[in-house]
């Protein structure tokens, strides 16, 4: 490809011409990889984030939970996982979500669908994917996620757990509002204010990440972490998904972080795996559905999970390593 | 006026809690605010993501930290 790049063409002026760095040394690499991302990263997440915000108009989970009462295995769980990617919620949604799906008829097994995929597919995270690793690597992430939201919600529908949800949500009575569509005029700016909003609250975290990805890239050997985090290491998936859980928050920081980590040899899956640990399961998403389901499905949804992302990281390796 | 704050109690939440107790203060209102943590009240309200805002038992805002200035605006057109 010898298209010239004109944010490349910008990122060398600044660095070498602006700032007089050598283009060979590993300061004038690293400012100049820093300047590149972080410019690349936030047009686009700009950019994305406004039309899935735009498409997020369409869906409110008033609606979602109507659309998803009463289907069937397969249909239900399908629908469940793609409507979860453009809906996002915060780990305290995760109740209240629960609650509404439960109370509409809305099958166990495709709860956990929507609830699975949605905070594992999201805007930032793709778009962090396809601006550091490529389209391929963003689309196999999506389609790999929405394929373990599908089955692992078809696996907890069949392992008939509805006993384990805590008595009072089958009680609950959802008061069923009347919300007002909105105009176009509206869905633009909510699409706007979105894009504003939620670029500049990972802004941070995506610069702290390129930062030390680029200190990174700067300064250590090519070869630093094949031994431990290559194909070679068949260890390296599990503990790399372990790891991910606690690291919820930080999401957008991480991605910049593991795009420098595979260039200096770790293995593509075991970078993937880890995404997944870190934004599809969360810490604080699973002490607050406590609150609606008994510790036996929260384990379930764990280890469920758990072995859907090592697995996943497993194939990759094989497939792309 | 009474407004309820309905939240989990996670950082977005405070921060709706933080952003109402200031628009109230600036616009210089007599309101009653009270903080609903209870998952099955908040269901009576229909609400099913977090944070939300309820002015006199209307649901106003569900699952967004609004500015103060959009809850000032909001609150206005309630008076």
């Amino acid at each position: 490809m010898s298209i010239p790049d004109p944010l490349q063409i910008f990122a060398d002026w600044i660095t070498y011409s602006v700032l007089g760095l050598a283009p060979a040394s590993p300061l004038g690499s690293t400012v100049n990889f820093f300047i590149y991302d972080s410019i690349k990263v936030t047009i686009l997440l700009a950019i994305i984030v406004f039309f899935v915000a735009i498409v997020r108009t369409f869906i409110t989970p008033q609606k979602v939970k109507k659309w998803l009462g009463g289907r069937h295995e397969g249909v239900g769980n399908v629908l469940a996982a793609l409507l979860g990617v453009p809906t996002p919620f915060c780990s305290c949604s995760a109740v209240p979500l629960f609650i509404g799906f439960v109370e509409s008829g809305v099958p166990l097994g495709i709860t956990f669908s929507f609830l699975i995929a949605s905070p594992l597919i999201n805007e930032v995270a793709a778009t962090m994917l396809f601006a550091l690793f490529g389209w391929q690597i963003a689309t196999l992430y999506i389609v790999s996620g929405l394929i373990i939201a599908i089955i692992a919600g078809i696996i907890i529908g069949r392992l008939k757990l509805e006993s384990e949800v805590e008595e009072f949500v089958y009680k609950v009575k959802l008061h069923d509002r009347e919300q007002g569509e909105m105009t176009w005029r509206q869905r633009v700016e909510f699409g706007i204010s979105e894009s504003k909003c939620i670029t500049l609250k990972v802004l941070p975290y995506i610069l702290i990440g390129i930062g030390i990805g680029a200190i990174i890239h700067g300064y250590t050997p090519a070869d630093f972490l094949v031994g431990i985090a290559g194909p070679g290491n068949p260890l390296a998936v599990p503990i790399a998904v372990l790891i991910g859980i606690p690291l919820y928050s930080n999401a957008a920081g991480m991605i910049p972080i593991m795009e420098v980590l595979t260039s200096k040899g770790m293995a593509i899956g075991t970078a993937l795996a880890f995404m997944m640990g870190v934004i599809g399961l969360s810490l604080p998403e699973m002490i607050i559905l406590r609150k609606v389901i008994k510790v036996k499905l929260i384990a379930v949804f764990v280890g469920i999970l758990f072995i859907a992302f090592t697995f996943t990281g497993y194939l990759f390796n094989a497939v792309l390593g | 006026m009474k407004i309820a704050v309905l939240g989990a109690g996670c950082a977005n939440c405070e921060k709706l809690e933080a952003n109402v107790r200031k628009a109230v203060a600036e616009l210089g209102i007599s309101a009653e605010i009270e903080k609903i943590t209870d998952f099955t009240k908040i269901a009576e309200y229909g609400v099913m993501m977090l944070p939300a805002l309820v002015v006199d038992e209307k649901v106003v805002i569900e699952g967004k930290v609004a500015s103060i200035g959009d809850v000032i605006k909001i609150l206005k057109v309630q008076v």
